[in-house]
């Protein structure tokens, strides 16, 4: 039985006078215990795509199906059964961390004093115990963004459905909240459905990635396999400390492909000719010009390039 | 299918929960050490047959739906969450809500004579639940447009509670920074004008009832208002007819003036107010216009529990 099962969705949106396909007939499966990821760019689609897991969209075709039951019919069930974490938070703005959290959990139906102990447990885990009395409006954006996940993980739910849950969030906090998903689904099983646009969560939490691009899904398998379809290309990056010496021949045939971002060169090649061009470059005169390089396999948003993807918006931070 | 055992204590079943209470059965023993929830013991006898069942024939469990959360506990938890949000800015607020009503009856006291006590009455009593107009149709609708606009209803509509009680925890909210304004306005146009205030414990009822079915029309306003800008516009526009339809007595309003009075929910309690402060009281009239009020109140609650969940779907 999976968590969701979406076939043929579709929803479509009005901007201006034009139709745009939000959602071009997804099909997707998301089994039970998974930490699931869509990543995406901007605007591919992902938001609509889980507020209509959510019930909080009606699709114009296609089924979704949530544990069987039946999403578009009883659009009342998603909150029943999943944990949403949308990407405003002005509901709960200016209360207090703690009171967030509490009220949160007694909506769920925890009784008085279950949601006061999840509430210190999940405060903890988070690691918010130091500005728990405070409101949300007078802590840093970070931190709003944590007491938020936050107040998806009380209540025990065995399903999590999270918009950019790490948006705004340092990297300590960052990991904080992808071990507390990756506990959930360890020890009870949890299905986390994970919306980003970070290839560096994408690659480290996600047990599989769906990757959207303008309403449909290009790609859907673990990061691994789908880093697999990518040949066996090297990412070659090269930061220049100066302009680059034309004369150099590395130089001439690695700037012929290089996508050149100031005097930052990406090439994509295979490991031979990539080791080559570097014991070239490192031996010749370039090697004045040159300030860092680094090598590296093929990431998801390499993946996502060439699977036709036209966006430049993925992070890699 | 296979479906799971009963969830208890609002919290669903999951595969880890019902993988120890089968242990806990297989093994004999009273309770696994270490069982999370407290309801464990209770419901370890009645996951027996089914867990046993579930795991053993190898199909995977499908957790059992939760309960909607039930309206006191949801009303409770939204009145507190939305109390506890800065009082700072909503002092000033109340400060001129009652400001406004109290100069109306200063301003009046000047114009009417104190012998036509009716007239005295209907005045004090529509200022008074003017207080809760500029509280339950001004303030809410400013609220949920708000929220509408920054796509926060969400937050709400994913969580399993009636959209009643988000309507009247808000409102309920707002409510108690009023209280002290309505208490300060019937108190200072009783004495102005003369008024016995033995009948007052009334402004109880009458403030809840009107504030509940003027806080229906408030939040579907907000709700259903395509720009925050204009849901804030409706909100005012609402306590200008509330102030108008309120304060000027009954009969002295042109002819559609009665037919829309009626049809304003605010106008019956305000006649139930202005009863208690004649010197003969006809309870029964108060009853009556009070019944009504609770009618309304729910009704437009409804209403604003659907614009609730049309506005956050759209």
């Amino acid at each position: 039985m999976h968590t969701f099962a979406v076939r043929s969705l579709t929803r479509r949106h009005r901007s201006g006078d034009k139709v745009v396909v939000a959602n071009d007939r997804i099909d997707l499966d998301v089994p039970a215990g998974e930490v699931f990821g869509i990543l995406g760019p901007n605007g591919a689609g992902k938001t609509t795509l889980v507020r209509q897991l959510m019930g909080l969209l009606r699709p114009h075709e296609g089924s979704i199906e949530l544990f069987g039951h039946d999403v578009v019919a009883r659009p009342d069930l998603p909150a029943r059964l999943v944990a949403y974490l949308g990407q405003s938070d002005l509901a709960l703005a200016e209360l207090p961390v703690v009171t967030a959290v509490e009220t949160t959990a007694r909506m769920r139906g925890l009784t008085r004093s279950a949601a006061r102990a999840e509430r210190d447990a999940v405060l903890d885990e988070l690691e918010l115990a130091g500005v728990a009395d405070r409101p949300l409006g007078k802590i840093s954006g970070g931190q709003r963004r944590l007491a938020c996940v936050a107040t998806a993980l009380v209540g025990a739910r065995p399903v999590l459905v999270l918009d950019e849950p790490t948006t705004g969030l340092d990297p300590r906090s960052r990991r904080a909240v992808w071990a507390a998903l990756r506990r959930r689904r360890d020890e009870s099983g949890v299905t986390v459905v994970l919306i980003t646009h970070n290839v560096l969560e994408a690659e480290t939490v996600l047990d599989r990635v769906a990757v959207l691009d303008t309403g449909r899904v290009i790609a859907c398998d673990t990061p691994g396999r789908l880093k697999a379809l990518v040949d066996a290309d090297v990412r070659l990056e090269l930061a220049w400390r100066e302009d680059p010496p034309e004369d150099d021949p590395t130089v001439r045939w690695l700037g012929l492909d290089a996508r050149r971002a100031g005097r930052r060169w990406t090439v994509r090649m295979p490991p031979e000719r990539a080791r080559e061009a570097l014991a070239l470059l490192t031996s010749g005169p370039a090697f004045a010009a040159l300030d860092d390089f680094s090598l590296a396999t093929p990431s998801l948003e390499d993946v996502y390039l060439s699977l036709g993807g036209t966006s430049r918006d993925l992070e890699r931070t | 299918m296979t479906v799971a055992p009963v969830a208890r204590g609002g919290l669903p079943t999951t595969p880890a929960r019902v993988a120890r209470a089968q242990a806990a059965i297989l093994d004999g023993a009273a309770m696994p050490a270490g069982a999370a929830s407290a309801t464990a013991s209770a419901t370890a006898g009645a996951l027996a047959v089914d867990a046993v069942d579930a795991v053993a024939s190898g199909v995977p469990v499908v957790p059992a739906l939760p309960g909607r959360t039930p309206f006191p506990a949801a009303f409770v938890a939204v009145y507190r969450g939305q109390l506890s949000r800065g009082r700072v800015a909503r002092m000033p607020l109340m400060f001129v809500a009652t400001l406004q009503s109290v100069g109306i009856l200063l301003l009046l006291r000047g114009v009417v004579s104190v012998s036509d006590v009716r007239t005295c009455a209907q005045v004090v009593a529509g200022c008074t639940v003017l207080v809760v107009a500029f509280v339950a149709l001004n303030l809410l609708a400013q609220r949920f447009g708000a929220l509408r606009a920054a796509g926060a209803l969400d937050y709400y509509l994913t969580l399993p509670i009636p959209g009643t009680a988000v309507v009247l925890g808000t409102a309920a909210s707002y409510a108690t920074f009023a209280t002290p304004g309505v208490v300060v306005t019937a108190f200072t146009g009783a004495l102005l004008f003369d008024l016995p205030l033995s009948g007052l414990w009334i402004l109880a009822p009458v403030a809840l009832l009107a504030g509940a079915s003027l806080a229906g029309i408030g939040a579907a306003a907000g709700l259903l208002a395509p720009r925050p800008e204009l849901a804030t516009v409706a909100g005012q526009l609402g306590m200008s007819i509330v102030l108008f339809l309120g304060i000027i007595p009954a009969d002295r309003l042109p002819g559609v003036g009665w037919l829309v009075r009626d049809a304003l929910p605010s106008s019956y309690a305000v006649d139930a107010l202005t009863e208690t402060f004649l010197p003969a009281v006809r309870w029964g009239v108060v009853a009556l216009d009070l019944g009504v009020c609770a009618l309304v109140a729910l009704a437009t609650l409804a209403v604003a529990a659907g614009a609730l969940r049309r506005a956050g779907t759209a």
